[in-house]
């Protein structure tokens, strides 16, 4: 059976009122996106800073896509041998690859060509670092939880192919610092036991360097790595939509509601503006900071290499951990060589990053709670998972610290021994002086609170009662501002109870005692009465 | 009394939608006090002073075209700047000027927008907070029963679960599929050559002269004994380095370090005390971690420094690892002098360079 | 008629202007005598085999090195042996500051420079004179009109791994370091390379030849003359560099922009 559909009556409309109703006419007509301007159109999201900061991480991911397909229509990702011919004096007559010249020409002989090359590769350690910020965000606002866990393990994806293409992305101009690390990345790869010699052969077309890695990490690069992060961010996006998104705990906010802005007008405008703002922002480095300058570096050769080698920023936690390695750390079993010295690290950084993907699940476990959470922790009242991020962030810190280690010692005047021999020492004791710090910072926050909610601000007012004392006057807070002290989460740990067979098995003492671990120490939020108790007493 | 509380607002619980009927999720540990303190609901919504202000809102309007209009002459003075600096002088000032002038016209154009659009939503835009409901993300239990029957009528209608002969055939050859696939992949590396064997020799030979390394593709002079002064470093490379069809490949294993100290400080077991020529000694270049060229020379401390990752080697004690996180001393290249006093190979090295692998003692 | 007049007033009467040539002679030969005896080329015009000088600089060693190096610059436990460094190594070390030690530390720190030009000249004549050593380098090879070409390629082979590929400095063990060379002299790169100071290894002729020298050179004139054409170079030292600035100052403004952005507007 079919159905028609009239037109709106267009008589009394303006002109361009008339043209905007005849084309979504049209366009709804044949692509029902009626029903997106409803559902979406006026969709609201709640309005604080920190949820800006994955939007810093999109934007500037669209911001390396405008500037990689410019990069793309001047840059040869081949590894021939020729001559430099460009403006570029000392590098005039010197053998380099293709992929170098074609850099150089990009940079010195291109109109915006440098410009490009800088906002790019500015996004990209923006990219990553927005990246990071956002996951740190996530994590201790407890963001994470049913049922965004699946989203947390999709933006752990993103993390890790946003490291994979900044990564792909410096190695191609082939010069002299991402080539060594490249030979270094060879050098981990062929440690791996059994078939760390064919993966390292398999990689590079044969041996390091050979004539295809260019070519094989350019393909990796705006290609295969690409596709995999547009694919994930899309996932990511759908699922906030799903999900709606989290919002902080607040007087008139539930966990039934979402309070905040429409879409259309006031996000459009915001986030919106905040893309031309983030752009602006990397534009403006661009224009005065200098990046990655491949013309002191010079063609990849085995042979030279400069006093500062380090990876960009985010591989260098990797970078670090191998220098934090004591000497020696080699052995020869059953005829076989195993390095430690390279397995060690592989297996303390994977281990890590696994921890950080799969935390949603441990939580869930450990609290037993499988209901949904919209409203987000403040870090303090989450003490335990608090201090353990505060003590993941340290680890890694130490380990990042760790790749300037030369640097530090130059710029501070210090040995790069004990720089060294300091940052293994921290790399065990740091996280848990952080852990320590951390735990209790939020416990005496939360008192903090408790008292504030209980008995008011100290106003500065001293009062002489009739009896003789003094009393400081405390300020009452209104019920709005009570509601964000008093509204939080409380856990108490699990009590161990037989099963039907009388036993305890492990895996429930291990909860327990994760459960303990968790909340044994806890302020418990106050109460209706103890509010009207303290209203009672007066102050 | 405790699955009412379960509801209460400040809990958490999300309200099941009408005919979900399931039971509400557990709470696990989580304490549900009962007399928790009620959420006193949205405060009273405050006015901007451009909402109280028609004056303040009209300049708040001048303020977000201004910027628009910046934006516009931001993104034309970049296009003029872009005409108007040119770079084809290969002059670096130009080059410098041209970037910046180009990228701040950018600059320009961006923030002026991006400023002005977040102004007009903040200042100008309706600010009444709006309230949306959430809705549990399960389906709800008709979509639910719905969703398994389309399964269950799937099964019955394929026999999926209950023919397992044709499951489990299918599973096999799903697994099966992709392996002449994955087989392709081996065309990544060289059919003919085996990488173990590769790692295991260098271009250096007997009577093979060192020659000075003067960067990429490039091979210098041989180099006489007498040239290397005590304190000296030479960089050096196989003086046939250019016939190798694959040089970067070959250079990469063939770098070799040569110091000159003084013969009394060199500790040398007796096996090798025939490859050091007069206090001369020739090391490889490739860090035995993982393969950075290992070029600092300290001259008075006799220490090579690797700058990657910091390890340190011993000269006078056959560049054992002294510090950091290399294990394996440096290989030893055995020289000697022609009869023209050039300095030569004996051999290649009597173990394979740089970077560990799992069959390096094969 | 007017020939005839100044004819006759030339015969006897002093011109009027003669006062002032008389005074601007008197200025340039005073001027061109001082330039002529102070030293703006070393090796122009300090003699070094001279008797003289040698006798001004064994004084001046006496005086100021001998404690550490010996009376004969045979050394003591303090300082080494100088017998065989040369002059250049003496202009060098002098010539930068470096020497005479402010106090035993992981190496010789540059700081203000102690004795003139001659002074250096003398002392550096004096350790000549005790065995043949590096001399002083040659001028031409101090132009830094060589082939800039020759010399990047050179100093990423021979230098960057301690000095950075930029020149900017690098780390050695044990708290010693490569200082950064922008702003040094031409005299003392060349000094430095044939002497090998310190730690440094020594770059004889015969490794890396005058003219190479003089191609070295000429890059870091370059390097130093020419601007950055990325704009600020962040201290030339790469990522680590990089990495902070994004964190600290591009990620601070863009935070700072996002408390703005989702403020309330007042």
């Amino acid at each position: 059976m079919s159905t028609t559909v009239t037109p709106p009556p267009t008589q009394n409309q303006s002109g361009s009122s008339r043209f905007t109703s005849a084309a979504a006419n049209y366009i709804d007509e044949r692509t029902k996106i009626g029903v997106a301007v409803k559902e979406f159109g006026r969709k609201v999201f709640p309005d604080h800073w920190s949820f800006l900061l994955g939007e810093v991480a999109l934007y500037s991911f669209v911001v390396i896509l405008l500037s990689g397909t410019f990069l793309t229509l001047f840059f040869q990702a081949s590894m021939a041998e020729v001559f430099y011919t460009g403006p570029y004096v000392p590098m005039k007559g010197v053998e380099m690859s293709v992929a170098m010249a074609s850099t150089l020409d990009i940079s010195f002989s291109v109109r915006g060509g440098l410009l490009m090359r800088h906002v790019h590769h500015w996004a990209a350690l923006l990219f990553v670092a927005s990246i990071g910020l956002h996951m740190l965000r996530i994590f201790f606002t407890g963001a994470f939880r049913k049922p965004r866990e699946l989203n947390w393990v999709i933006g752990f994806v993103l993390f890790v192919l946003a490291m994979a293409e900044g990564f792909t992305g410096y190695s191609l101009p082939d010069d002299v610092l991402s080539g060594n690390g490249l030979r270094i990345i060879d050098g981990i790869i062929k440690a791996v036991p059994v078939v760390g010699t064919w993966m390292s052969f398999l990689f590079f077309g044969g041996e390091f360097p050979g004539t295809d890695i260019v070519g094989r990490l350019y393909m990796l690069h705006i290609m295969l790595l690409p596709a995999m992060v547009i694919l994930f961010v899309a996932l990511h996006l759908a699922f906030v939509v799903i999900h709606k998104h989290t919002q902080y705990p607040g007087p008139g906010k539930t966990q039934q509601n979402v309070v905040g802005f429409p879409v259309l007008p006031v996000y459009a405008a915001k986030a919106g503006g905040f893309f031309f703002i983030v752009f602006g922002v990397i534009m403006l480095i661009a224009s005065f900071v200098g990046i990655n300058p491949i013309w002191n570096y010079g063609p990849y050769d085995p042979s030279p290499v400069s006093a500062g080698t380090q990876p960009d920023w985010y591989i260098g936690f990797a970078d670090g951990m191998l220098r934090l390695i004591p000497p020696g750390w080699e052995t020869e079993w059953f005829g076989y060589t195993w390095s430690w010295n390279m397995l060690v690290p592989i297996i303390v950084m994977v281990g890590f990053l696994i921890v950080v993907a799969i935390y949603p699940f441990i939580e869930a476990w450990v609290t037993g709670d499988k209901r949904e959470h919209h409203i987000l922790d403040r870090p303090r009242n989450a003490p335990t998972r608090t201090a353990i991020g505060a003590a993941g962030v340290t680890f890694y810190a130490v380990m990042w610290a760790g790749a300037s280690s030369d640097i530090m010692a130059t710029h501070f005047q210090l040995a790069m021994e004990g720089v060294i021999h300091t940052l293994q020492a921290l790399l065990f004791l740091a996280p848990i002086i952080a852990y320590q710090i951390a735990k209790r910072t939020c416990l005496a926050l939360q008192k903090k609170d408790r008292s504030i909610a209980l008995h008011g601000y100290e106003s500065g007012r001293i009062v002489r009662m009739p009896g003789g004392e003094f009393i400081e006057v405390h300020k009452p807070v209104t019920d709005y501002e009570r509601w964000e002290l008093v509204s939080y989460h409380d856990y108490e740990p699990m009590m161990l109870r037989p099963n039907d067979d009388g036993r305890i098995p492990f895996g429930k003492r291990l909860r327990a005692g994760m459960s303990r671990w968790f909340f044994e120490n806890r302020i418990v939020p106050p109460t209706q009465k103890e509010l009207d108790q303290g209203h009672h007493e007066g102050h | 009394m405790a699955e009412a509380a379960k509801y209460n607002g400040s809990e958490g619980a999300v309200v099941p939608a009408e005919g979900h009927g399931a039971v509400a999720p557990a709470a696990g540990t989580a304490v549900i006090a009962t007399d928790a303190v009620q959420n006193p609901g949205l405060p009273p919504h405050r006015k901007r002073v451009t909402d109280l202000d028609p004056k303040v809102e009209k300049r708040a309007e001048r303020t977000v075209y201004t910027l628009f209009y910046v934006s516009i002459a931001g993104s034309l003075g970049a296009v003029l700047a872009y005409m108007f600096f040119p770079i084809e002088s290969g002059d670096l000032w130009d080059i410098r000027l041209h970037t910046m002038f180009v990228g701040v016209g950018m600059t320009l154009s961006l923030l002026a927008v991006g400023i002005g659009a977040v102004h007009w939503g903040k200042a100008i835009m309706a600010d009444h907070e709006s309230i949306d409901e959430r809705h549990p993300v399960p389906s709800d239990s008709a979509t639910r029963a719905e969703a398994v029957e389309v399964f269950t009528l799937a099964n019955e209608e394929s026999g999926f679960s209950r023919r397992s002969l044709v499951r489990n055939s299918l599973i096999g050859a799903l697994i099966a599929f992709p392996l002449p696939g994955i087989t392709l992949l081996r065309g990544l590396a060289p059919q003919d050559q085996d990488p173990v064997t590769l790692l295991k020799h260098t271009m250096w030979e007997e009577g093979i002269r060192l020659a000075r390394d003067t960067g990429g593709y490039g091979v210098g002079g041989a180099i006489r004994a007498a040239d290397v002064t005590i304190g000296s470093v030479f960089h050096v490379v196989p003086e046939n380095l250019s016939q190798a069809t694959n040089l970067l490949d070959e250079k990469a294993k063939a770098v070799v370090l040569l110091m000159r100290l003084e013969p009394e400080k060199l500790k040398e077991r007796d096996e090798r005390k025939g490859w050091s020529y007069d206090g001369i000694v020739a090391y490889s270049k490739v860090c035995t971690h993982v393969g950075c060229p290992v070029a600092l020379y300290e001259q008075h401390t006799h220490h090579l420094l690797c700058p990657c990752h910091q390890s340190q080697f011993d000269v006078t004690d056959e560049a054992k690892v002294i510090f950091g996180p290399a294990k394996r001393p440096l290989p030893q290249l055995p020289i000697t002098v022609d009869d023209e006093g050039y300095l030569v190979a004996q051999s290649d090295f009597q173990e394979p360079v740089g970077p560990s692998f799992w069959e390096r003692l094969k | 008629m007017a020939r005839a007049k100044k004819n006759v007033s030339k015969s006897g009467r002093r011109h009027p202007l003669a006062t002032v040539a008389l005074v601007a002679v008197g200025l340039l030969v005073t001027g061109v005598a001082y330039t002529g005896f102070s030293q703006t080329t070393a090796t122009a015009e300090v003699d070094l085999s001279s008797p003289a000088t040698i006798e001004a600089g064994e004084k001046l060693f006496a005086a100021n090195c001998a404690t550490c190096h010996g009376m004969q610059a045979e050394g003591t436990v303090d300082g080494p042996s100088l017998i065989g460094s040369g002059a250049a190594s003496v202009h060098f070390q002098v010539g930068t500051g470096r020497m005479p030690l402010a106090f035993q530390g992981p190496q010789g720190m540059v700081k203000p420079v102690q004795f003139t030009d001659e002074q250096t000249l003398q002392m550096a004549a004096f350790v000549a004179s005790l065995a043949p050593g590096p001399g002083l380098p040659d001028s031409q090879y101090l132009q830094g009109d060589g082939d800039v070409a020759n010399g990047a390629t050179l100093f990423r082979i021979n230098c960057a791994m301690c000095h950075n590929v930029a020149a900017a400095g690098g780390a050695l063990t044990e708290g010693k370091f490569a200082p950064s060379l922008i702003g040094v002299g031409a005299d003392h790169v060349y000094e430095a390379m044939v002497t090998g100071p310190q730690n440094m290894p020594v770059f004889s002729d015969a490794n890396i030849t005058p003219q190479e020298k003089a191609d070295i050179i000429s890059y870091l004139k370059y390097i130093e003359e020419k601007p950055a054409v990325g704009g600020l170079t962040l201290g030339s030292i790469g990522p680590v560099a990089e990495g902070l600035f994004i964190w600290i100052i591009g990620l601070g403004i863009i935070v700072a922009f996002t408390v703005w952005v989702t403020a309330k507007s007042n």
